[in-house]
């Protein structure tokens, strides 16, 4: 075992780092004119798509020097590298892997730049866990595809310019995997009605998407017809593993701590009190399981072996720890824990909104049950249900 | 970065599963532990085992050992666990650590050769009746006779009591809590005897060391006496991680064992493996297993580095450990029904490991206030 950064690595994250020292003020000079000069420096350094590559845009990286790029943006709490997330996410590497020439031309750049948003058109009233089960309609007509159906929980789909959408294109199929398809869509095209779902904690971030006779032309489609499944899955499988994530749990639980160490209850801090320090102390070595398992994943990607289902592991880890602090934190406060907002209320109320979030990382990326039966069935190798 | 193994290291695994397959099958174990005069060890294994270097493997060069790190201990380690070997191994190398550590040159060649070569078990004796793991709980007297210390007292939980030729003892010098000793006491010391409890996991030994007016040398203190209190942490530290590191092999293999017998268990017409109730919670302890093993590597390195956070390290590894190895064995027995119940069936002897492996140089609860401790709580 060796924990230490070649030469080559260690010359990389000075570089990060004396960028930051350059570009990066603390909190309070992190003004509008700061994020522009920002996003122009991270643009001209080829750290906005930074393992894409060099010909399409993007910087050539390698897996290393990626996570040493995002672990030191997110001990300095850096801006996330580019604006566009989905884009950048999977949108991005699906078109890179599977897009023709003049669809990378025409969207790599501007999810580089940032220039709009992308929204994720996957899930169905029907079709949640069982995405391959989707049935939005799509029928060719010339030069067009037309689309019937609807869309649900499409993230910021209200302030997107474009969608990924996935659509059946066959419906007699011996796999429900095949016979779907993945079109590019503006979402501004005649037909498509957004309508935001407000959720538990008041806001209103995703939203449901119909379409009725919407046209796409043919072009727009990337990959294959009937190919979709693959188009979209690989991108999402080419996540890597994703220690950065690590740091922001580190902070939420020194948070958890000043919070515990600062509210005194019947005379006593609540950092006094064993059972809150045994749970603070449970969540920090789980949060250390997640960044060592993170280090061992990478370690097996660098010999290039395949990345199998091991980032299930840590997605069930995030999961425990995403409700767990939440529900830590409202322990400690008490009574209080029940108020929203108001001068009442711990710092306005953000723990407790904070305890209502936990969903985006809980249900949007898979849920729980869904990881154990990744792990069961693909590791462990029992039957499938 | 490397957070893995060199090949070397994955050769000398393959090289002790295949040894420990052939020549300790769980069958093996069972006659070893079983026997008619009580649970035991096999000589004849475990003299083969130090030929092949796997004994003295983290021992110094200079007096017989093969000189290697802890990093490449941790794999046979793995490996004894998963067939739960019943050796006097950890133990051994406890007490060589700590006359290598802590010893003079003179020391170092006095005991270490004997416990390289396999022809010494040797074992590191700590707790007493209080059962607590700090300094406070030690009682057994060191009175200063000349060059002679009078020791008096009694070492309990003792790993390898009664099997050790040599025992390094944590005693006390002085009346402050920290003002501690350590002294090692050779088998045929007058005034020691050793004896075994009755363990619950035959395959690990535990007992006592008595000390009546027990006369050693002071030629036999590690160290100063008297302020050997930060040694016995760090032992009582290395301790609990080859505690963990043996018992990723041995949850691991409690999975596996669980995992086939969920695959041929046929229920409702299905292989039981099947049902959520039954495939979740295997995941569950895959994901717990896989965890304690990143946070006990990670523990392991960073006391071969003596890394600044190696303490903490352990303390996070032991206690993952020792709370999800014993609640996952629990599940592997209730997985296999009825017949997990039996003595027959080899998944109880994992339960029983992790029973043995819960309390041992610190429980979850132990660990977690020095976790809380370290991170400023
Ligand atoms: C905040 C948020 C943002 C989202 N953003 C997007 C987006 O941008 N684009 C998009 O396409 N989708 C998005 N989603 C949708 C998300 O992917 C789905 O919610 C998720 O896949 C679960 O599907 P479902 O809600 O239909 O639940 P269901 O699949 O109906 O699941 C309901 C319950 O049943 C369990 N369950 C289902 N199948 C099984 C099984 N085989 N075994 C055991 N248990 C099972 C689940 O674990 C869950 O507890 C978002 C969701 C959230 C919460």
């Amino acid at each position: 075992m060796d924990f230490q950064l070649s030469e080559e690595e260690e010359a990389f994250r000075q570089e990060v780092a004396s960028f930051l020292d350059e570009h990066l003020p603390e909190g309070q000079g992190r003004t509008p004119e700061f994020q522009a000069k920002w996003t122009e420096a991270i643009r001209e350094k080829r750290w906005v798509g930074f393992s894409w590559p060099e010909d399409v845009g993007g910087g050539g990286g390698g897996i290393m020097e990626q996570v040493i790029l995002k672990d030191e943006m997110a001990k300095r709490k850096a801006p996330a590298l580019g604006s566009c997330f989905m884009g950048l996410a999977w949108v991005g590497p699906s078109i890179i892997q599977y897009g023709t020439e003049e669809q990378k031309q025409k969207y790599i750049p501007d999810i580089l730049d940032g220039k709009y948003q992308w929204c994720t058109g996957y899930s169905e009233p029907d079709s949640g866990s069982d995405l391959a089960s989707l049935k939005c309609k799509c029928e060719r007509e010339g030069d067009e595809y037309v689309v019937n159906g609807q869309k649900i929980w499409t993230s910021i789909a209200m302030w997107s310019k474009m969608m990924i959408l996935l659509v059946r294109t066959e419906t007699e199929v011996k796999s429900k995997h095949d016979g779907i398809t993945c079109l590019l869509v503006e979402m501004d095209t005649p037909g498509i009605e957004v309508r935001p779902i407000k959720n538990m904690s008041g806001g209103a971030m995703f939203a449901e998407v119909f379409f009725d006779d919407v046209r796409v032309p043919v072009e727009n489609r990337l990959g294959d017809e009937g190919q979709g499944w693959q188009v979209t899955i690989s991108a999402l499988a080419s996540e890597r593993s994703s220690i950065a994530e690590v740091h922001g749990l580190i902070r939420k639980i020194e948070e958890v701590k000043d919070l515990a160490r600062n509210t005194i209850r019947g005379g006593r801090a609540m950092s006094d009190d064993p059972g809150i320090r045994r749970r603070i102390a449970q969540a920090e070595t789980k949060v250390e399981a997640m960044r060592l398992n993170g280090m061992r994943f990478l370690t097996k990607q660098l010999k290039g072996e395949p990345l199998g289902s091991e980032t299930s592991i840590n997605k069930l880890h995030r999961a425990d720890l995403e409700i767990g602090l939440g529900e830590l934190a409202l322990e400690i406060l008490g009574s209080s824990s029940t108020l929203m907002g108001g001068e009442e209320a711990e710092k306005g109320g953000a723990w407790a909104k904070f305890s209502l979030n936990w969903p985006e990382v809980v249900i949007g990326g898979g849920t729980p049950n869904i990881q154990r039966n990744i792990i069961a069935e693909r590791i462990l190798g029992l039957p499938k249900d | 970065m490397n957070f893995g193994f060199t090949e070397e290291q994955e050769l000398l695994r393959a090289e002790v599963r295949k040894f420990l397959d052939q020549n300790a099958p769980l069958e093996r174990v069972r006659e070893i532990v079983e026997a008619e005069d009580g649970p035991g060890n096999d000589p004849a294994l475990w003299a083969r085992m130090a030929e092949l270097g796997w004994v003295g493997l983290n021992m110094p060069e200079a007096h017989g050992g093969v000189g290697l790190d802890l990093e490449t201990l941790l794999v046979v380690l793995e490996e004894t666990g998963r067939s739960l070997f019943p050796s006097p191994l950890i133990s051994t190398v406890l007490a060589a650590k700590a006359i290598e550590r802590f010893g003079s040159e003179e020391q170092q060649a006095r005991w270490i050769p004997g416990l390289a070569d396999g022809s010494k078990v040797g074992t590191f004796a700590f707790m007493e009746r209080s059962d607590t793991l700090g300094p406070e709980g030690v009682e057994t007297l060191a009175k200063p006779d000349g060059d002679e210390l009078i020791l008096s007292g009694e070492k309990l939980f003792v790993s390898d009591a009664a099997a050790a030729d040599l025992t390094v003892v944590a005693v006390r010098s002085g009346s402050d809590a920290p003002s501690l000793s350590l002294v090692v006491v050779e088998k045929d010391t007058a005034g020691a005897s050793a004896a075994d409890f009755e363990a619950m996991d035959l395959t690990k030994r535990i007992g006592k060391l008595t000390l009546e007016d027990a006369r050693v040398g002071t030629d036999c203190v590690l160290g100063e006496q008297g302020a050997a209190w930060p040694s016995i942490q760090w032992l009582l530290d290395l301790g609990a991680a080859l505690v963990t590191a043996e018992a990723v092999g041995a949850a691991e293999a409690a999975l596996e064992i669980t995992t086939e017998f969920a695959k041929g268990r046929i229920q409702f017409d299905e292989q039981i493996g099947k049902f959520q109730g039954v495939k979740h919670p295997l995941a569950d302890i895959y994901v717990d297993v896989e965890s304690f093993r990143s946070l006990v590597y990670y523990a392991i390195w960073a006391l071969d580095q003596d890394a600044d956070d190696a303490r903490l390290a352990v303390s996070r590894a032991k206690a993952y450990c020792a709370d999800a190895f014993p609640q996952s064995a629990i599940m592997g027995v209730q997985l296999h029904g009825g017949v997990g119940y039996t003595w027959e069936y080899d998944i109880q002897l994992y339960l029983k490991r992790a029973k043995w492996v819960r309390p041992m140089f610190g429980d979850a609860d132990h660990h977690y206030e020095r976790v809380a401790l370290l991170g400023d709580l």
